[in-house]
């Protein structure tokens, strides 16, 4: 619609000042009609639920009944409540064991494609496959059943070779997933298994290292493990941190291969009790929407504090360049 | 991307060669043998990974109570019985709720492509103030958890009549709600040369024109990674179908499958696994379709 004075305007006649700031008004005006529905959605769908959200939490609402404000009654039963303790404790466990370990080998096998895969395209698809899988309720159910009692992994385990090698290791078949040491292990390794997109993020960068520096330390007869370790890493230390934040928040979001996998319940013996599972549950099990609203800052919160911590200590292991 | 580096590479196999006191003879056997080693590892790693999808593949096609005799893929009859049974095993036939999730992605799909680019254009080539903070806040939002706003959200569509419908998942796609998207599409238009603007200014189109007529179709390889991503994204999603969507009617694919496992235990593991198998099928498909664009855009943008 203000395609029109556009086209109606003659190029040239008016002097340019006015000119220039006319267009740069209507350049204004033009680009919030291009922004509305954005604005609209961030008022409506993100902030505004935000401010919401922080004043529930401060309020005892059940949907049906009006709020009524509690002050930090919410947040008192947080600090009691062993089980909001025990989703914190399984939620940071599963972030901290299982990002490192999947960026590791999601860095380690970028590496040896990097070295001159000739198949490269067809790898990258291949071990890609699970990240674009691994958040599926079908995947979910898929876990359940491999890491369940008559699963397949326990079949691979009394194979007769690989029986012995398990017996030398401790490894005993058992209900993976319903074993409350164990359940979480196998959430891990689904977590561990979509490795495929930091790989591919690692093999961008490692695209964008000169190949001179290793020609020149090739000359000055460094090994693959020094260059690796002088050059490849500090020059890959922006992905890593890049790929460590990202995957870190992701993590912290985990929920429906949670709620598959101990069918809704977070058990065995709340094992598996992610903190958006004991989320879910509080605020659309039982309703108690306040007490959820509070949880759901303190999730923001300790995401925060996380992405925080990892913005600080960037500084002591990152390199931009120079 | 690929292409652009392999010079390089063959520069760098000869430095890394060069200490080795052989005859070209010699040293091109050595290469082949550390080749092969490398592929042979790369392919059991990636069958290792793959094994868990092939036996499903298989297991879908025997009875269910052979499935966890058999660790071997290769089913000993092959038949259908667990399709056919799993599709009818709920309430509706299966492609009920198949149509469900299609039309939700479908909805989401237009609702992206739409709202994202049209943000995406003022982020990239509009003058406007506060421009810088609008966009990193956008840029903030692509990181906020849906936990944190859900609560406010469902009072809200819940207070619309909209809980138990199809719009609270599909009306904040068509508000740019995912804003990976608009970072996306506004790292593409960026790289997009501002003379084609110029150009068309002349020809006296205005910013829409420009917009509809010389950015949108430059822009086809960012808008397909929308999409693709959008449709396999919706198609996945669960945490907030699982919330809006409580009426067993309006089930989509991934809510059938967990009605499935709670209606039918421990003991339809065959039909289960069939039905699992058609909700991945569309998702395999548009990454074999979508591949080049898949890894684009995880490689310019970082996201899953």
């Amino acid at each position: 619609m203000s395609t029109a004075p556009s086209r109606t305007a003659p190029p040239a006649p008016a002097p340019p000042r006015r000119r220039a700031g006319y267009a740069r008004r209507r350049e204004h005006r033009v680009a919030f009609m291009f922004l509305l529905p954005w604005f609209a959605g961030l008022g409506l769908i993100t902030i505004g639920p935000i401010i919401a959200s922080f004043v529930l939490s401060f309020t005892d609402y059940h949907l049906l009944r009006a709020p009524s404000w509690i002050g930090f009654e919410n947040y008192q039963r947080m600090w009691d409540d062993p089980r909001l303790h025990r989703a914190l404790l399984v939620t940071i466990r599963y972030v901290l064991v299982s990002v490192p370990s999947q960026l590791a080998l999601a860095l380690g096998l970028a590496m040896v494609l990097d070295r001159g895969a000739r198949a490269l395209p067809l790898y990258r698809s291949i071990y890609y496959l699970p990240s674009l899988l691994g958040g599926s309720v079908a995947i979910a159910i898929l876990w359940r059943r491999i890491f369940g009692t008559e699963g397949l992994i326990n079949n691979v385990l009394e194979l007769p070779g690989v029986s012995a090698v398990a017996d030398v290791l401790g490894i005993v078949p058992t209900g993976w997933v319903s074993h409350p040491d164990h359940a979480l292990d196998t959430l891990i390794a689904l977590n561990v298994w979509t490795f495929g997109s930091p790989m591919v993020i690692f093999l961008a960068g490692l695209r964008q290292i000169p190949s001179m520096y290793y020609e020149a330390a090739a000359v000055d007869g460094a090994g693959p493990v020094r260059r690796f370790v002088r050059i490849t890493l500090p020059l890959l230390t922006p992905i890593i941190f890049f790929n460590l934040v990202l995957q870190m928040i992701n993590a912290f979001q985990t929920f429906t291969q949670a709620f598959i996998v101990s069918g809704g319940t977070g058990g065995p013996a709340d094992s598996t009790l992610f903190y958006t599972l004991y989320l879910y549950d509080r605020g659309f099990g039982s309703f108690d929407m306040g007490y959820a609203s509070a949880m759901a800052w303190l999730l923001l919160m300790i995401i925060a504090g996380f992405t925080a911590v990892n913005f600080f200590a960037s500084r002591y292991w990152v390199h931009y360049g120079d | 991307m690929a292409t652009d580096t392999r010079p390089a590479r063959i520069v760098r196999i000869p430095a890394r060669r060069s200490g080795a006191p052989a005859t070209p003879h010699r040293r091109r056997r050595h290469r082949w043998h550390r080749s092969l080693l490398i592929h042979g590892g790369l392919i059991l790693f990636g069958l290792l990974m793959l094994y868990p999808l092939l036996w499903m593949l298989s297991s879908s096609f025997k009875p269910t109570d052979i499935i966890f005799r058999e660790t071997g893929l290769w089913p000993t009859g092959f038949r259908l019985s667990n399709y056919a049974e799993g599709w009818s095993a709920l309430r509706h036939p299966f492609h009920h709720y198949i149509v469900n999730s299609l039309v939700i992605v479908a909805g989401s799909i237009v609702g992206n492509l739409v709202a994202c680019s049209m943000a995406a254009y003022a982020f990239a080539r509009l003058e406007f103030r506060g421009r810088k903070v609008y966009f990193a806040i956008m840029l903030g939002t692509i990181m906020l958890p849906v936990h944190v706003v859900i609560v406010p959200q469902y009072i809200l569509f819940s207070n619309l009549g909209w809980v138990n419908t199809f719009l609270p998942l599909i009306v904040p796609k068509f508000l740019a709600t995912d804003a990976f998207f608009i970072f996306l599409m506004v790292q593409f238009i960026r790289a997009l040369p501002r003379d084609l603007d110029d150009a068309a200014r002349i020809d006296g189109c205005g910013h829409w024109g420009i917009y509809w007529r010389v950015i949108m179709p430059l822009s086809t390889p960012a808008l397909a990674t929308t999409a693709i991503f959008t449709f396999i994204w919706t198609w996945n999603d669960f945490f907030s179908q699982l919330i809006f969507l409580t009426d067993p009617d309006l089930a989509t694919v991934p809510l059938a499958l967990r009605l499935f496992v709670d209606s039918t235990g421990e003991t339809s593991w065959g039909p289960l696994f069939a039905m699992s198998l058609v909700a991945l099928g569309p998702i395999f498909g548009f990454f074999l379709a979508g591949q080049r664009y898949l890894v684009r855009g995880i490689s310019t943008t970082g996201i899953k």
